[in-house]
C-alpha cells in the first residue's frame, strides 16, 4: 500500500522541498504518538527532520479545553533541516480546541485537516465557538478537510468486539495514515511499531493497524485530495541514525564523558521543569555504574555532586534557572575547592518562576557571573537537541581536566525538541581520562599543573595524601587557610586564570556564511538552526552576511574579536534583553546591535531574516548620511 | 581492641593491617586549634582524636566533612581527608561523597545553627535516609563564629545580641526531631564527660546507619554555663539520667531516684525509698516509645537523658541500597554498553 503507483490516475503528483506539519489534539488523543511515528515514517524515507513538541502546562487539563491542547510539529525536507520549522504548512486538528489554540500559526493556503465528527456543539463551546469556524467564514484562508474520522473509524471497526471508547482511541492512526498517503510515506515501521506497542493485546494491534489503513486508504479512494505531494529524499550523510531529544542527548554525553574519563557519573538532582528528563533517563541507566541521587532540594542536589567529587566521581547535577539560584553557593565552593563538577541548566522564561514550559536564554549573566566573590566558571552551550551530546561530554571532560565547575546551557526548546542523530562508535569518541594524583611525596594540595593550571585531584582512599579542602581561602602553595591579603589576590588572580587557559584549546571561530562584509550575526544555544537558515536566506539575495555561533561563553575564544572586526556590523540575536551583547561590550569592547525576543518561545528563521534585513538596511543609510 | 563490630572503612578482611600501630597523635593534623580558650570543643576533638586509633580504620579511609560555625572548624584539625564545607550543607556532601565511595568512614561536624537551622532540612533528610555516616552535633545554644545571636535551641527568655528582650521562639527538641526524621541511632554526651564521650562515640562509629550524637558543649564566651545542671558537680547527679539498655531508668545520689510512668505513659519522678525498684521503667533501645519519652524528658523539671537513647540495628543503609540497584542493573542488563545503548531506540540507515 505504499507504493506511490497505487493512486488513481485522477491524483495530481506534487514535488515540494520542505514540509511543516503540526498535529494537534487533545493531551489524551495521542498526538504525541502520531508526530512521532510520522518523523520516523519521514526520516525513513530518507528526509532531514526536525521535531517539536508542544504539551500543555497543566499536567491534567479538563479534555476539550484549550488548556488541554497537546501538539506535535515536525519539519522534514528534501534539503537540510535547522529548525522544526517556522509556521507550519499543514495543521491536523482532532478537535475545535487544537484548532483554535493552532490555527493562527497556519500559513495562509495551507492544508487544514479537521476530524469533523468533534466538532459538536458542546466541543465547539470548550473552546471558545459560537459556531463551526468553517461554516462562519473564520478558515476561509486555508484549504480545509473536514473528515468524520470518528465515524470512520470506528466503522473500521464495527466487526470487531471493542468499546466504544477504544474504538474511537485508534482515530490517531487515521489521521496517521491518511497523512502518511498524502506525502506517500510507507506505513510498515508503524505497523511493527503497533505490534510491538500493543503485543500484549492482539486485539488493538488488529484495531490500530485496520485504522491506519483506513486512513490511507480513505486519502487513496475518496476524491476530497485533488494532489499528493512527494519531498524528496535530502543529501544525509550515510550512516545508521536514531531520533534524539536534547535531554536524553544531555544525559547520553554526560555519561560518555564520564566513561571516557574512567570516572563514576554521581548525579544529583531535584525535581524541575524541563531538565527532569536527564534525571529519568540517567537513572534508567544504572548498568553503566550511574549513581542517581534525588535530593531534598536542590542544594543537596549540587552538595551532593560536590561531595562525590571529592570522592573521585564526577559529580553533575542540572536544573533549570531557579533551581541554579539556589545551586550559586555551592558553585563558588566548587570554584574554591577546585574540584570538577558539572552543572547543567536546561533554560526556561524567568524570572522567578516565569514559563516554566518555555523556553528562553536569560540565563546566561547568572551562569558567567552570577556568584559572590569574583568566582570564575566555564561556560558551555549546546546549539542544538544532538549537539547536547557533543557539549555535554566536553563539560565533563573539562571540568576534570581544568579542576573547575563547568555550566552547560540548554533550554527547554533543545530540551524537547528531536533531531536525527548520526550514531557514533563509542570507540571513535575523543575523550581522556583522568588521572589521580597518587604520589606522596612533593604533594600539596594545591601545588598546579603548570599548563593548565588544575590542581591535583587526589581522592580519599590515597596514603599519604590526607588534606583538608574547603570555602575558605587557601595558601597558595600549602593550601592551608590563610587570610593574607597579597595570598588572596594572588589566588583569585590564579583562579581566572585557570578558567581563561581553556581558551588555549578551543578552535578557532568558524564563521558561515559571508567571510567577511557587510555584517554578521552572533549567536549562542538554541537559536543556532534559525540564524543559519535566516543568514543562508540572506546570502542568497546577495547580502554579505555571516554567522559566528559561540560555544564557549567563559572563556570567549581567543580569535573573537578578530573575527568579528572582519564585519562593518555585527549583531546579536538572542532571547533575552541583550545579555550576550553586555558579554562582548565588557570581554571585547565590541558594540553590538542586539535582535532580542522574550516571548517564551524560539526565533522564527523568516523573523530574524526580515529583522537582519532591516538593521543591514539602517547601517547602510546611517553610514551614507 | 575490644570491638565486637568493625566501623565503616575497616579492611573487608578484617585484619587491622597498618591501621594497628596507629595512636592518637596520627590523627593531629598540623595546623594550630584555633578555638576560644576553655571552648568544650577542645575535649571533643581531643576524644575524637583517642577514639579514631582504637577503630583501626586507617586514615586515608577516614573523612570528616563540617559546614560553617565553630564546630565546623574541626576538620582541620585532624589528620585525615577533610572537608569544610558551606553552611549546613555538611550531610549533602557527605551524601555525595558515601554514594561515590560507600567504603569510607565519614562523620559529620556540625552546629545547633548549621545542622538544625539552614541545614535543618538536610539533616532530616539524611536521618531519614539512613546513611552510614556518624553526625555530630555540638549543642551550645548560641551562634558562636557570628558573635553570640540565639540559635533554634536556645532557651525562650535568653538575651542575647539579636534577643536583646529575650528570645520568643521555642527551641528544638533535638532527639524528637532526630526520633521523628526516623534515625536509627541517637544519642547525648556532654563535653566535659570525656569517659562517657568515649563510650558514646565508640557506640556511634560502630552502628551501621546515620548515628546521631547531640554533644551538650559549653561556650563559654557567649552562652557561659547553659548546661550547668548537666555539669556542676554538686548538683549534676540529679539532673544527668545515665542510660543503660536493659537497665531501669535510675539517677540521683546513690542512683536513689528514679523514673515510673504513670498509666498515661507520662514519666513522675519517684525515691526508691519510697517504691521498689520494679516499678522503675526499664531503658530500650530499640523502642521508639521509650526513645520518644527520653527525648521529651530534661526539659520538664525531670533529669536529662545522657546515652544511647535509640540504637536500632539491621536498617537498610542508603548508599548500600543506591549500589544493590546499580548491581542488580548490571545482573539482569549486563554491564552497559554504549553502542547498544545508542542504538536502543528506532534507527534507520541512509545511504
Ligand atoms: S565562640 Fe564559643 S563555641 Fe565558638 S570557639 Fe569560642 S567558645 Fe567555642
Amino acid at each position: 500500500m505504499s507504493q506511490p503507483s497505487s493512486s488513481p490516475p485522477s491524483k495530481r503528483l506534487e514535488v515540494v522541498d520542505t514540509v511543516v506539519i503540526r498535529f494537534a489534539g487533545d493531551s489524551g488523543d495521542g498526538m504525541q504518538v502520531t508526530g512521532s511515528k510520522f518523523s520516523t515514517e519521514s526520516a525513513l524515507a530518507g528526509n532531514d527532520i526536525a521535531t517539536l513538541p508542544d504539551y500543555p502546562a497543566e499536567i491534567r487539563a479538563p479534555a476539550g479545553t484549550l488548556a488541554g491542547v497537546s501538539g506535535f510539529q515536525l519539519h522534514f525536507s528534501s534539503k537540510k533541516v535547522l529548525t522544526p520549522g517556522d509556521a507550519p504548512g499543514v495543521l491536523v486538528a482532532m478537535n475545535p480546541a487544537a484548532l483554535r489554540a493552532n490555527v493562527g500559526d497556519l500559513v495562509a493556503g495551507g492544508i487544514l485537516i479537521l476530524d469533523g465528527d468533534a466538532f459538536s456543539k458542546s466541543n465547539l463551546a470548550k473552546a471558545g465557538y459560537a459556531d463551526h469556524p468553517a461554516k462562519t467564514g473564520e478558515l476561509a484562508r486555508w484549504r480545509v478537510f473536514e473528515i468524520p474520522m470518528t465515524r470512520l473509524t470506528t466503522k473500521a471497526l464495527s466487526d470487531m468486539d471493542l468499546p466504544q471508547r477504544s474504538m474511537v482511541r485508534c482515530r490517531n492512526f487515521f489521521a496517521l495514515g491518511l497523512c502518511s498517503w498524502l506525502y506517500q510515506r510507507s506505513t510498515e515501521e508503524t505497523q511493527r511499531w503497533i505490534a510491538a506497542r500493543f503485543k500484549k493485546t492482539p486485539a488493538l494491534v488488529e484495531a490500530n493497524t485496520r485504522v491506519l489503513k483506513a486512513g490511507w486508504n480513505f486519502g487513496d479512494t475518496t476524491e476530497l485530495f485533488g494532489t499528493r505531494y512527494e519531498v524528496r529524499p535530502a543529501s544525509i550523510a550515510p550512516g545508521l541514525y536514531t531520533s534524539i531529544t536534547g535531554n536524553q542527548a544531555t544525559a547520553w554525553g554526560l555519561m560518555a564523558g564520564a566513561a571516557k574519563a574512567g570516572l563514576q557519573l554521581v548525579y544529583g538532582s531535584y525535581p524541575i521543569t524541563p531538565a527532569s528528563e536527564i534525571l529519568h533517563e540517567l537513572c534508567a541507566h544504572k548498568q553503566f555504574g550511574v549513581v542517581t541521587f534525588q535530593a531534598e532540594d536542590e542544594i543537596a542536589a549540587i552538595g551532593a555532586a560536590i561531595g562525590a567529587s571529592f570522592g573521585g566521581a564526577i559529580g553533575v547535577t542540572a536544573s533549570s534557572g531557579p533551581g541554579l539560584a539556589l545551586k550559586t553557593e555551592a558553585i563558588g565552593l566548587a570554584v574554591m575547592t577546585e574540584l570538577p563538577l558539572v552543572v547543567v541548566n536546561v533554560q526556561r522564561g524567568g524570572p522567578s518562576t516565569g514559563l516554566p514550559t518555555k523556553t528562553e536564554q536569560a540565563d546566561l549573566l547568572q551562569a558567567v557571573y552570577g556568584r559572590n566573590g569574583e568566582c570564575p566558571v566555564a561556560v558551555i552551550a549546546a546549539s542544538t537537541p544532538t549537539d547536547c551530546f557533543d557539549a555535554a561530554m566536553e563539560a565533563v571532560q573539562t571540568a576534570v581536566k581544568y579542576m573547575t565547575p563547568v555550566i552547560l546551557l540548554t533550554d527547554g526548546y533543545l530540551a524537547n525538541g528531536a533531531q536525527p542523530w548520526k550514531i557514533p562508535n563509542f570507540a571513535d569518541l575523543a575523550g581522556e581520562p583522568a588521572s589521580f594524583r597518587t604520589q606522596a611525596e612533593g604533594f600539596q594540595p594545591y601545588l598546579r599543573d603548570p599548563d593548565t593550571l588544575a590542581r591535583p585531584w587526589a581522592k580519599p582512599g590515597t596514603p599519604g595524601l590526607e588534606h583538608r579542602i574547603g570555602g575558605i581561602e587557601k595558601d597558595y602553595d600549602s593550601g592551608n587557610i590563610s587570610y593574607a591579603p597579597a595570598n588572596h589576590e594572588r589566588m583569585v588572580r590564579v583562579r581566572a586564570q585557570k578558567v581563561a587557559r581553556i581558551a588555549d584549546s578551543l578552535a578557532a571561530t568558524e564563521v558561515t556564511g559571508s567571510e567577511l562584509g557587510e555584517a554578521v550575526v552572533v549567536g549562542w544555544g538554541s537559536t543556532f538552526g534559525a540564524i543559519e537558515e535566516a543568514v543562508e536566506r540572506l546570502n542568497a539575495e546577495g547580502l554579505a552576511i555571516g554567522h559566528v555561533h559561540l560555544r564557549w561563553l567563559s572563556p570567549l575564544p581567543k580569535d573573537l574579536g578578530k573575527v568579528l572586526r572582519r564585519f562593518r556590523t555585527v549583531i546579536v540575536a538572542e532571547l533575552n534583553l541583550g545579555q550576550l551583547v553586555r558579554l562582548l561590550r565588557d570581554q571585547l569592547t565590541i558594540d553590538a546591535t542586539a535582535i532580542n525576543k522574550v516571548e517564551g518561545l524560539p526565533f522564527t528563521a523568516a523573523q530574524l531574516t526580515e529583522t537582519i534585513r532591516a538593521v543591514t538596511a539602517q547601517r547602510r543609510r546611517e553610514e551614507r548620511r | 581492641m575490644s570491638l565486637a563490630e568493625t566501623p565503616s572503612g575497616a579492611r573487608d578482611d578484617g585484619e587491622l593491617g597498618d591501621a594497628a600501630k596507629l595512636t592518637r597523635k596520627d590523627f593531629e593534623s598540623d595546623q594550630d586549634v584555633r578555638w576560644c580558650p576553655g571552648c568544650g570543643d577542645y575535649a571533643i576533638l581531643a576524644q575524637v582524636q583517642k577514639l579514631m586509633p582504637e577503630l583501626a580504620v586507617a586514615r586515608e579511609n577516614t573523612v570528616f566533612v563540617s559546614g560553617i560555625g565553630c564546630s565546623s572548624r574541626f576538620p582541620y584539625y585532624m589528620n585525615t581527608y577533610g572537608f569544610h564545607g558551606i553552611h549546613g550543607r555538611a550531610p549533602a556532601l557527605a551524601t555525595g561523597l558515601k554514594l561515590a565511595r560507600p567504603e569510607l568512614s565519614v562523620w559529620i561536624v556540625t552546629g545547633d545553627g548549621d545542622g538544625l537551622s539552614i541545614g535543618g532540612n538536610h539533616l532530616i533528610h539524611l536521618l531519614r535516609r539512613n546513611l552510614d555516616v556518624n553526625v555530630l552535633l555540638f549543642n551550645n545554644e548560641i551562634y558562636g563564629l557570628t558573635k553570640g545571636q540565639y540559635s533554634p535551641t536556645s532557651r525562650q527568655g535568653l538575651v542575647t545580641k539579636s534577643s536583646p528582650l529575650g528570645v520568643v521562639d521555642p527551641p528544638f527538641d533535638v532527639a524528637s526531631l532526630a526520633l521523628g526524621a526516623g534515625a536509627t541511632f541517637i544519642a547525648r554526651t556532654v563535653d566535659v564527660e570525656s569517659r562517657h564521650m568515649l563510650e558514646v562515640l565508640r557506640r556511634a562509629a560502630l552502628h551501621k546507619g546515620t548515628s546521631f550524637v547531640e554533644i551538650v558543649q559549653n561556650c563559654p564566651v557567649f552562652n557561659d554555663g547553659v548546661h550547668e545542671e548537666l555539669t556542676d558537680r554538686a548538683i549534676k547527679n540529679d539532673h544527668q539520667l545515665l542510660l543503660e539498655h536493659g537497665k531501669p531508668l535510675l539517677f540521683g545520689e546513690g542512683l536513689r531516684k528514679g523514673i515510673r510512668l504513670r498509666a498515661d505513659l507520662s514519666p513522675e519522678v519517684v525515691s526508691l525509698d519510697e517504691v521498689d525498684i520494679g516499678q522503675i521503667a526499664l531503658h530500650d533501645e530499640t523502642s521508639p516509645v521509650m526513645t520518644q519519652l527520653l527525648a521529651r524528658l530534661g526539659r520538664q523539671g525531670l533529669p536529662m537523658p545522657l546515652g544511647v537513647l535509640r540504637c536500632v540495628a539491621g536498617v537498610p543503609r542508603y548508599e548500600q541500597a543506591v549500589r544493590a540497584q546499580v548491581v542488580e542493573a548490571r545482573a539482569a542488563k549486563g554491564a552497559g554498553d554504549f553502542d547498544a545503548l545508542f542504538r536502543s531506540g528506532e534507527t534507520w540507515t541512509v545511504g
